[in-house]
């Protein structure tokens, strides 16, 4: 019996995924209005965009952003990778459970509760808030989520491939580097991609842990929204949504590619 | 280099990484909420001073106390701060499942060429800034907004609603916002599931309401279960959308720790009311791991 797609399926999620996307697609609508007035449409124009090209403030915290995230990600990617090789491939060690369960908590422990403690780290540790705190926060969460990411990829890995590079007289490193890197990298590029979006996202836990200097853009926009709706702020949520869907398709379609051509030699 | 050594490195890492800046940190919290409030930077007391040693330790420990949970336990702000946080994510998590699970069973549903587009779609918005689609509804529940404005264009209200800063808003932020984390995990296990087993319950005399219920419904319990505690964890120490949705009047434990921390300055009343949010969440946390690691398993 093949599975039916009734009327009701398909409503159902017509209205759902409206649900989903029509408020990002209002917001990026609006972003093209003349008018300073959010909700009155008073014909198009690319003003904001200009205007925010203008705003030192704005770009300073941008690059902040990326390098923040950029360094997050590469950082909780190698500290990730090597959490789920010890998930899936040390079996049971002193503290395992203990091990696993701060892999699994940060995924759900809410922001402010990760936020404080850090900042009351680094603070009982004397250590000054600015870029630093601010990443070693950032890969503490976001490593928990490659972690996850990888290891499910690892758990399928034919374990015999790697045994075959040891017999044929490989070393435990080169075997990772030229068997297991190369099968588990979507999985890697994949926790890669999550981490830096992970981070880019964060006000919470930056706001807590940040510094001087170390403003980043979701803080920025932060301050900004509080004091209402701004075209400006509709324009940068643009550029970072069409970044964001780019960067995700683009790494879907490689991952997809990949299975496919690995299909194609099975 | 012995192979005992490399594992033992490789396990090593990780695991000193998460001491330090993830279970350390918490005893750090619990520490300071058994302190008192102090004008002084940090501005707690007391302090400890290792060079002190041991009757310095006493003296620390004696000047510890719990004062801040019983200002928290007396004072109605925070008592209903807790209860509404409660309240809020429990309604808010059922809410999210009745959307999600007819979405998720659509998904389970369409053709296979459609599927992975529909689990692209699902997923592309959680990549998206939070923040953002926590503000693209801003400009859509304010009274001039863009919902009401509809509204009054088809006639169905003559005057504007108040949905911005009420907790209608809030609900609304979270179902949208944790959407993805509750139709993933249902629409994993709907996918998964044998069309035959609800063949044999219609052939045995079964409705097809009947083997909705009966069938459908427990097989998809586990993706249903992990989906509750996506939601409803980190909805219940929420801070962006009750401060941005909800306005002044809706209580809620993140944005309580956030203003006490912040705009008070009293860190032992913000450490407590971490530690009060910790615990309660503690139940769910280990059931959701527990979960989690059970499908890891059964994956390999």
């Amino acid at each position: 019996m093949t599975r039916k797609f009734t009327w009701f399926n398909a409503t159902s999620l017509t209205f759902a995924f409206a649900f989903l996307y029509l408020p990002i697609l209002i917001l990026i609508v609006y972003s093209f209005n003349e008018s300073k007035l959010v909700t009155v449409w008073a014909g198009f124009s690319t003003k904001w965009y200009g205007e925010l090209l203008h705003n030192q403030a704005m770009l300073d915290a941008a690059w902040v952003t990326f390098r923040v995230a950029f360094t997050t990600a590469t950082l909780a990617t190698i500290l990730g990778t090597m959490a789920a090789y010890v998930l899936v491939r040390s079996g049971r060690f002193y503290g395992r459970t203990l091990f696993s369960g701060m892999i699994y908590a940060p995924l759900v422990m809410p922001d402010v509760i990760i936020g404080l403690s850090l900042l009351l780290l680094f603070i009982a540790m004397n250590i000054d808030r600015g870029m630093m705190t601010v990443i070693i926060a950032h890969t503490t969460f976001a490593m928990c989520y490659v972690a996850v990411v990888v290891s499910s990829r690892l758990i399928s890995f034919d374990r015999s491939l790697e045994e075959a590079a040891l017999d044929l007289g490989c070393s435990p490193m080169e075997a990772f580097f030229y068997v297991t890197l190369p099968i588990i990298a979507p999985s890697v590029v994949a926790g890669w991609l999550l981490a830096f979006t992970l981070s880019l996202d964060d006000l919470v836990i930056a706001s807590f842990t940040t510094g001087p200097g170390a403003t980043t853009l979701p803080i920025k926009i932060w301050s900004a929204v509080r004091l209402g709706v701004s075209p400006e702020i509709n324009a940068l949520s643009t550029i970072l949504i069409s970044i964001v869907t780019v960067g995700v398709i683009a790494a879907s379609t490689i991952d997809r590619r990949r299975a496919a051509r690995a299909g194609e030699r099975g | 280099m012995a192979a005992g050594l490399r594992r033992y490195l490789l396990i090593v890492v990780p695991y000193a990484w998460l001491l330090v800046f993830f279970l350390a940190p918490f005893f750090i919290v619990l520490k300071i909420s058994l302190s008192d409030l102090a004008v002084a930077m940090p501005p707690y007391t007391p302090t400890f001073d290792p060079s002190a040693g041991w009757e310095g330790f006493k003296a620390f420990i004696s000047q510890l106390d719990f004062e801040s949970y019983i200002f928290l336990a007396t004072d109605s702000l925070y008592v209903n701060a807790f209860f509404s946080s409660l309240q809020i994510a429990v309604l808010s998590t059922f809410l999210a499942l009745l959307v999600a699970f007819p979405m998720a069973y659509g998904m389970a549903r369409a053709p296979d060429w459609l599927r992975p587009l529909l689990v692209m779609g699902v997923i592309l918005p959680f990549w998206t800034s939070f923040l953002i689609r926590v503000y693209a509804w801003v400009g859509i529940l304010r009274s001039e907004g863009l919902l009401n404005q509809f509204l009054i264009w088809t006639g169905i209200i003559s005057e504007p609603l108040q949905i911005m800063n009420t907790p209608v808003a809030v609900y609304i932020g979270i179902v949208y916002s944790y959407l993805p984390f509750m139709v993933l995990p249902i629409y994993a296990t709907l996918e998964k599931m044998d069309e035959s087993l609800l063949e044999a319950a219609i052939d045995l005399g079964c409705s097809r309401v009947k083997a909705f219920w009966l069938v459908t419904l427990p097989l998809a319990m586990p993706g249903i279960i992990a989906g509750c505690f996506l939601v409803f964890i980190p909805a219940m120490g929420e801070f962006v959308i009750p401060e941005l949705l909800g306005g002044s009047r809706t209580l809620m434990m993140g944005k309580t720790l956030w203003n006490e921390f912040f705009s008070n300055r009293d860190w032992p009343v913000a450490s407590a009311v971490a530690i009060v949010l910790l615990l309660t969440l503690v139940v769910p946390i280990v059931i959701f791991q527990r979960q989690a690691e059970r499908q890891q398993e059964a994956g390999r």
